[in-house]
């Protein structure tokens, strides 16, 4: 990374409750957020996702480690000298002040004079098209109203790091594939780095620059979208994100050997190979090469269909082929089929 | 026809013994309340519609001198306790729990839970000593046993609107920049005015209504409203007490009436 | 944890401690440091104008039960102690059964009434609660003296030709007690019937119970903890009633609180008054002790 990094998070321990009951929330985590990126934090519930966004804010202190921002050790400053702000998972509005007054409320805390805060509060409401109800309480707007306030707050003192916590949860999906686009939008308008935090594996990949995928308080794997969905360093990233065919496997010097036997050319090491089901492609029994299969089982999921696969010797596969044109099926169980897989689509990986 | 259904939450006899203890607990209060536009002297015989138990309460010396003590003593009793409560409401709750909590808990409903008679057999022992001692007569005692009992009472809803009160609000206030003060000031105090104004007019109304505590506590001639009625009980009772039974009622009614509205938008 | 974390910990217990400091020495001057002089009095020798005169002595806590006979100094039970104690335990059960009979349907009434209704019955439950118990006791006082209304109504319609006399009688606090505690039985009973989820009955029903037995086998034991918290905040302030005997009991149907009250006036006797105050508080804190067990074990039983 040849950016200067906005966010440094150095070894951080975040263990909560004493003695043999504490829990580590967040378990030697290290990472570096670069200046202008679309960062995201990803992993199921109490991987430790949020606690490490609440660090950042500073409502929580780490055990140990240290946070940096821009640079500058923030590891005990208090939440309100930090120059970021956070757009809350149940967005936090002020319930006794109007959407202008909540807009405007983090410029009037830092003393900033009052035409200053108004002119940006005009300029955060037309960022987020809601000038019509600047006067209104926050009670009055819709959740996807409300979800705009909450991002117009956050953004209108200027942070040099905005935070969302899942800020998308509360919304039902046509809203937050809107909301989606608008995020992005906002963030190439404003230029700000955002941290987004979600457990919602296809909101990561699309909208972010880089995905760090946590479990168990721990970072499993940082990357750009595609190389986390192709290049998967472990089990759990390649099962969290997508679905995936794993298959146990010993090394031998000509590739991967099968518990079948076969032989199967594949980057990486380790001992499990993994293949994605988009990547199998179903010929014919007995011609050519692939791998001898039966099928047990075909669902229709419209778009294309799910082909459940059981190998020679019992190991169960999925492949998910395009539907046929005619709407017929093109296999039926019990059927005998030769799997075959896209060049490179198989991967090796540690357990 | 009408539709008939089989009603599963319909228990035989309840609806009439609940109508009969409605009837039966304000057929009295209204009696009471009829009964002091009594032309006439009894409390039993109708005579006529006057307001002269009213005018005659009114320009009664003693009645106007309880009434003020009586005003005098819940105004600052209610205003010692709420403040006291708030600050206590706002130690107790929403942090991280710490060693000692049940012990304020406990200390501060106290009153609650120990017997009136008991309190004011004991204040009436501690004052004792402190009126020989120093030779202060005044209201002072009055206020301060009544701010103390009255003090779980405001801390109640305090506490309860408090918790209610969503906690990533304030974090929102501080990650806005707002310090500790301002975050009080700007966030946490305008969420829990209501609530405050709550537990300040329970117990403005709790201190109005007390009698065993201020019967044992008071010095000579420092009858309250209360007090100056439970003495009347002596003599013949006539439409005056009725009177001013009904004039408490009414200002009981309209600060409790005042209570709910403000307890009632919550969320 | 780290020092940050440590003292960051620290100063938010400081600081609860800190704000709760005023309510606290508020509450320790006037409510319960005085309880400790009380227990102090009781142990001390009753002086001869009434206070104390500050010698070691254990008559207060002896005279709650036993008298000592002015010429032999015999111990003696002390059978009027004795009757004012069954009067006010069994006056103050009586007014728990009998507050629970009419309180329980009452409550469900209200639980069961539509939403929209149900606020104006509970507020019209809550009126009388917060309403001055001297002047509901007024009012019960006006309704049953002997000239009072009850019976100034029916010697008018020719159903008695003499006064029912009511006041003054043990008859007479049991019914103003229970007219003035009933609001403190409905309102926890209605809090358990709320949460009550009415499918249960449905249930109870599609299992073949009449109502006598979706009442006695499903509905009961699931508001037992309403019962319990009624029931207490019932009996323990019946125990220490002061103000209803003393208004609608005259001077000789005295319970506990007046008895009390006595030894600190015509009586002179402090020592036995204070004596007397701490073994009703003893008594009142078993049976909050018995509350707060019962709840706590049976809080929540559907969820």
């Amino acid at each position: 990374m040849t950016q200067k990094a906005a966010i440094t998070a150095q070894k951080i321990i975040k263990a909560f409750g004493q003695g043999a009951a504490a829990l580590r929330a967040l378990d030697d985590v290290s990472v570096d957020i670069a200046t202008g990126e679309f960062f995201t934090l990803l992993g199921p519930s109490g991987c430790g996702k949020t606690t490490l966004l609440r660090l950042i804010a500073g409502f929580e202190m780490p055990t140990a480690g240290k946070i940096l921002i821009d640079g500058a050790d923030v590891t005990e400053m208090p939440p309100n000298r930090r120059p970021v702000n956070t757009v809350f998972q149940s967005y936090a509005l002020f319930p006794h002040l109007t959407v202008a007054e909540n807009i405007g409320f983090g410029l009037k805390m830092q003393g900033r004079p009052k035409a200053e805060i108004a002119a940006t509060t005009a300029e955060m409401l037309a960022l987020v098209k809601l000038e019509a109800m600047a006067e209104r309480k926050t009670s009055q707007l819709s959740g996807g109203q409300q979800q705009r306030v909450a991002l117009a707050r956050a953004l209108a003192p200027r942070p040099k790091v905005l935070l969302l916590d899942e800020p998308l949860s509360a919304l039902d999906l046509k809203l937050r594939k809107e909301m989606q686009v608008e995020l992005k939008r906002l963030q190439l308008e404003t230029g700000i780095t955002f941290v987004f935090v979600t457990h919602d594996q296809e909101e990561a990949l699309t909208m972010s620059d880089r995905i760090a995928v946590m479990s168990a308080g721990r970072i499993q794997q940082v990357g750009a979208p595609r190389d986390i969905y192709t290049r998967p360093v472990n089990r759990f990233v390649a099962s969290f994100i997508g679905e995936t065919n794993f298959l146990p496997v010993t090394a031998t010097p000509q590739g991967a050997r099968l518990s079948t036997g076969d032989v199967i050319a594949a980057e990486g090491e380790g001992s499990v190979l993994i293949v994605r089901p988009e990547q199998l492609r179903l010929g014919p029994a007995g011609v050519g090469a692939g791998l001898a299969a039966t099928v047990t089982g075909v669902v229709y999921f419209g778009t294309d269909i799910h082909v459940n696969l059981e190998l020679s010797d019992g190991t169960a596969l999925t492949a998910r082929v395009p539907s046929p044109v005619d709407g017929g099926a093109d296999f039926t169980t019990g059927q005998p089929v030769a799997v075959t897989f896209q060049p490179g689509a198989a991967r090796l990986i540690r357990e | 026809m009408a539709e008939r259904r089989f009603e599963v939450s319909r228990l035989p006899g309840f609806a009439s013994v609940a109508i009969a203890v409605f009837v039966l607990l304000y057929l009295p209060i209204l009696t009471l309340v009829v009964f002091s536009f009594n032309s006439g002297p009894s409390v039993a015989v109708w005579e006529g519609w006057s307001l002269h138990w009213y005018a005659d309460a009114w320009n009664n010396e003693a009645v106007k001198g309880a009434t003020a003590r009586s005003l005098i003593i819940a105004t600052c009793a209610s205003a010692i306790a709420t403040t006291v409560a708030t600050m206590a409401a706002l130690g107790t709750t929403r942090r991280a729990a710490f060693g000692g909590q049940t012990f304020i808990y406990v200390v501060i409903n106290q009153p609650l839970m120990v017997p009136e008679i008991v309190t004011a057999v004991a204040l009436l022992i501690l004052f004792g000593v402190v009126k020989q001692a120093t030779g202060y007569q005044g209201l002072g005692y009055l206020i301060l046993a009544h701010a103390a009992f009255c003090t779980p009472f405001a801390y109640l809803p305090i506490r309860a609107r408090l918790e209610g009160m969503d906690l990533s609000l304030e974090t929102a206030a501080t990650d806005l920049y707002a310090n500790p003060w301002q975050t009080f000031r700007h966030v946490t105090l305008p969420l829990l005015a209501p609530g405050i104004a709550a537990g300040a007019m329970l117990a403005f109304v709790i201190s109005l209504d007390d009698v065993v505590i201020t019967e044992f506590v008071k010095s000579g001639g420092q009858d309250t409203l209360p007090t100056y009625m439970l003495g009347q009980m002596r003599r013949a009772i006539t439409p005056e007490v009725n009177a001013i039974s009904t004039a408490l009622l009414g200002l009981t009614v309209i600060l409790l009436t005042l209570f709910f509205i403000l307890t009632r938008k919550k969320n | 944890m780290s020092p940050a974390e440590q003292s960051q910990r620290r100063k938010s217990s400081r600081n609860g401690w800190l704000l709760s400091a005023p309510a606290l020495s508020l509450l320790f001057l006037a409510a319960s440091g005085p309880l400790l002089i009380v227990l102090v009095y009781s142990f001390l020798t009753p002086g001869q104008y009434g206070n104390v005169i500050w010698e070691f002595s254990l008559d207060g806590w002896v005279g709650i039960l036993f008298t000592r006979d002015i010429f032999d100094g015999t111990m003696n039970l002390a059978d009027a102690h004795l009757t004012i104690f069954w009067r006010s335990v069994k006056l103050s059960l009586m007014t728990t059964a009998l507050t629970f009979a009419l309180g329980f349907p009452t409550a469900w009434f209200i639980a069961t009434r539509p939403p929209a209704q149900r606020a104006m019955w509970l507020f019209l439950i809550t009126i009388p609660f917060w309403t001055n118990l001297l002047i509901r006791t007024f009012a019960i006082n006006e309704v049953i003296r002997n000239e009072g209304l009850m019976n100034t109504v029916l010697i008018s319609l020719g159903l008695i030709s003499e006064p029912i006399r009511l006041i003054n009688t043990d008859t007479a606090v049991f019914i103003g007690m229970a007219y003035v505690y009933l609001p403190l039985m409905v309102l926890p009973l209605f809090a358990a019937i709320d949460r009550f989820d009415m499918k249960l009955l449905e249930a109870g029903y599609d299992l073949y119970a009449s109502r006598l037995q979706v009442l006695r086998h499903v509905i009961l034991p699931i508001v037992k903890p309403g019962i319990i918290a009624g029931s207490i905040l019932v009996f323990v302030p019946s125990l220490g009633a002061y103000v209803t005997p003393r208004v609608l009991g005259g001077g000789k149907n005295m319970m506990i609180g007046n008895f009390i009250e006595l030894q600190f006036g015509q009586g002179r006797n402090w020592p036995l008054g204070a004596a007397l105050s701490m073994a009703l508080l003893l008594i009142v804190m078993a049976a909050l002790l018995i509350y707060v067990r019962a709840s706590t074990k049976g809080s929540n039983p559907h969820g």
